[in-house]
């Protein structure tokens, strides 16, 4: 049987400046939309049920990729995440990512600003709607239990986002549009650690595009899920630093995801790296130090102890990345 | 919720529709125009059995909402065939058995189709890394992969 749409108005602005104004309506709930391939199965499944959908799929000014005199990099919230993976200008560990996400028929309609805005997922709400009608909604269901630890009073669905992670790691920045006019905040004040208001964000702003500084470091990202292909990441890990000549970390951000409401910054860990050379014991003592941050939950595939142990084994072999030719 | 004249080319053929703001590219493929050869499977874009092209990319027609692609060109299933004659993809599914129940196989036959266009001499992996997104209950990934890169042999006329 096929599962229907529930109706909605489809709106196709081709500026900025419309897109804000509808986005703006008091009267309507409104969603803005990308690619679709987010907010289509979570309407199908009636996990929102928004009276218009905002396209942004017809202005043009979002599309593509630019490098500016400074080397940053800007990529526009409707620029897909194949573009993003075939590009030879993004960031090399940024494409990579993007060729991590989900699959290939997806990365070919799913753009970066759907991704960067990904609704946080859990396995009590990503379920069809008579499974979650038969168990009870949830609290980020209108509900007012979190099934994932009923004594909380907050939701815990998970960040699933792959490129949040990396440009959380890369310190890239958003640039946001609404009908009070345009800011740029650092990608990482973006997110919330709350999985029903994970973006901080007002409800009627736009991600227009992300900015990527000009890295002069070494980068990586690795991705645990189960299968190869289309999963979400059960854990993310990105990091980025800088060495001087000796060897020694100068610089270090050790970004954890798909463990948290948000990307988590694991900052023990990053300190500790810093002014010190990447030996084994060191990567091994900043691994150990990471995991403190994480506090996995029951609520996508495989466990939350062995999500936790996976965090020191990930960032232990991600260090190892960056590290390359250490003495 | 008020109706639009979608004008969409499909398999060559121009055609017009009038669609909801809520009908999908899988549902005016199958209900509308009646080529039910793109198949409904999850609904939710986690199967691969919906694969169309549009504007020549491999997408989940199950999760394109119609208005989306108006004005682009679609490729099904149903025009992988020329005058008659099956695509050599085709014809090396069916040489190869890589069929087994047949519902995954017209989401296989259009990624690998767009795969073999910008690659036509893939390795395995990257057959499998090009199919990643279709999934085979019947577990039959072996035969199809053997089948796309005979294909690719044959288009390259080896």
């Amino acid at each position: 049987m096929t599962i229907r749409l529930p109706a909605f108005d489809y709106l196709t602005p081709e500026t900025l400046e419309d897109a804000a104004q509808l986005l703006a309506d008091p009267e309507r709930s409104v969603v803005v939309v990308g690619g679709g391939t987010d907010v289509v199965p979570k309407m199908k499944r009636r996990q929102i049920t928004p009276e218009v959908l905002v396209s942004l799929s017809r202005i043009e000014s979002l599309h593509g990729i630019r490098i500016d005199e400074s080397g940053a990099c800007t990529i526009g919230a409707s620029t897909t995440l194949a573009e993003i993976h075939d590009s030879t200008v993004v960031p090399e560990v940024f494409a990579a990512a993007a060729g991590d996400v989900a699959s290939p028929q997806i990365r070919n309609s799913a753009t970066v600003g759907g991704n960067l805005c990904l609704d946080t997922r859990c396995n009590y709400i990503d379920m069809s709607d008579s499974w979650r009608q038969a168990s009870g909604y949830c609290l980020k269901d209108g509900g007012d239990t979190c099934w994932v630890a009923p004594r909380s009073n907050k939701c815990w669905a998970i960040s699933s986002s792959d490129l949040a992670t990396v440009a959380v790691a890369l310190g890239g920045s958003v640039r946001l549009t609404s009908v009070r006019g345009e800011r740029l905040i650092p990608i990482e004040a973006l997110y919330n650690n709350d999985g029903m208001s994970y973006l901080t964000c007002a409800a009627d702003e736009i991600l227009v595009e992300l900015v990527l500084p000009r890295g002069n470091g070494r980068a990586t990202y690795r991705k645990l899920r189960r299968r190869g292909s289309i999963d979400f990441p059960l854990l993310g890990v990105a990091i980025s630093a800088r060495f001087d000549d000796a060897g020694m970390c100068v610089f270090a951000r050790i970004v954890l995801g798909g463990i948290a409401s948000a990307p988590l910054r694991a900052i023990e860990a990053e300190e500790f790296i810093v002014g010190r050379q990447l030996t084994d014991e060191v990567l091994e003592e900043a691994a150990r130090l990471a995991t403190q941050p994480a506090r996995p939950q029951d609520n996508t595939d495989t466990g939350s102890r062995y999500r936790k142990w996976m965090v020191s084994v990930f960032v232990e072999r991600a260090l190892g990345d960056v590290a390359g030719d250490r003495a | 919720m008020a109706d639009h004249i979608l004008a969409i080319d499909v398999n060559g053929d121009r055609h017009r529709v009038l669609v909801t703001d809520q009908r999908t590219l899988l549902e005016v493929l199958r209900e509308d125009l009646g080529l039910t050869g793109t198949k409904h499977g999850c609904d939710v874009g986690e199967c691969g059995a919906c694969t169309v092209l549009v504007d020549d990319k491999p997408v989940l027609s199950c999760l394109v909402i119609a208005r989306q692609v108006d004005g682009s060109s679609v490729q099904t299933v149903e025009g992988l065939a020329h005058d008659g004659k099956p695509d050599l993809l085709q014809e090396a599914f069916a040489e190869l058995g890589a069929a087994q129940c047949g519902y995954c196989t017209p989401g296989m036959l259009i990624s690998a189709r767009s795969l073999l266009d910008d690659n036509p001499d893939p390795t395995t992996e990257e057959v499998q890394a090009g199919l990643a997104g279709n999934l085979c209950r019947c577990t039959g990934y072996i035969k199809i992969f053997d089948a796309v890169r005979l294909a690719a042999a044959r288009d390259r006329g080896l």
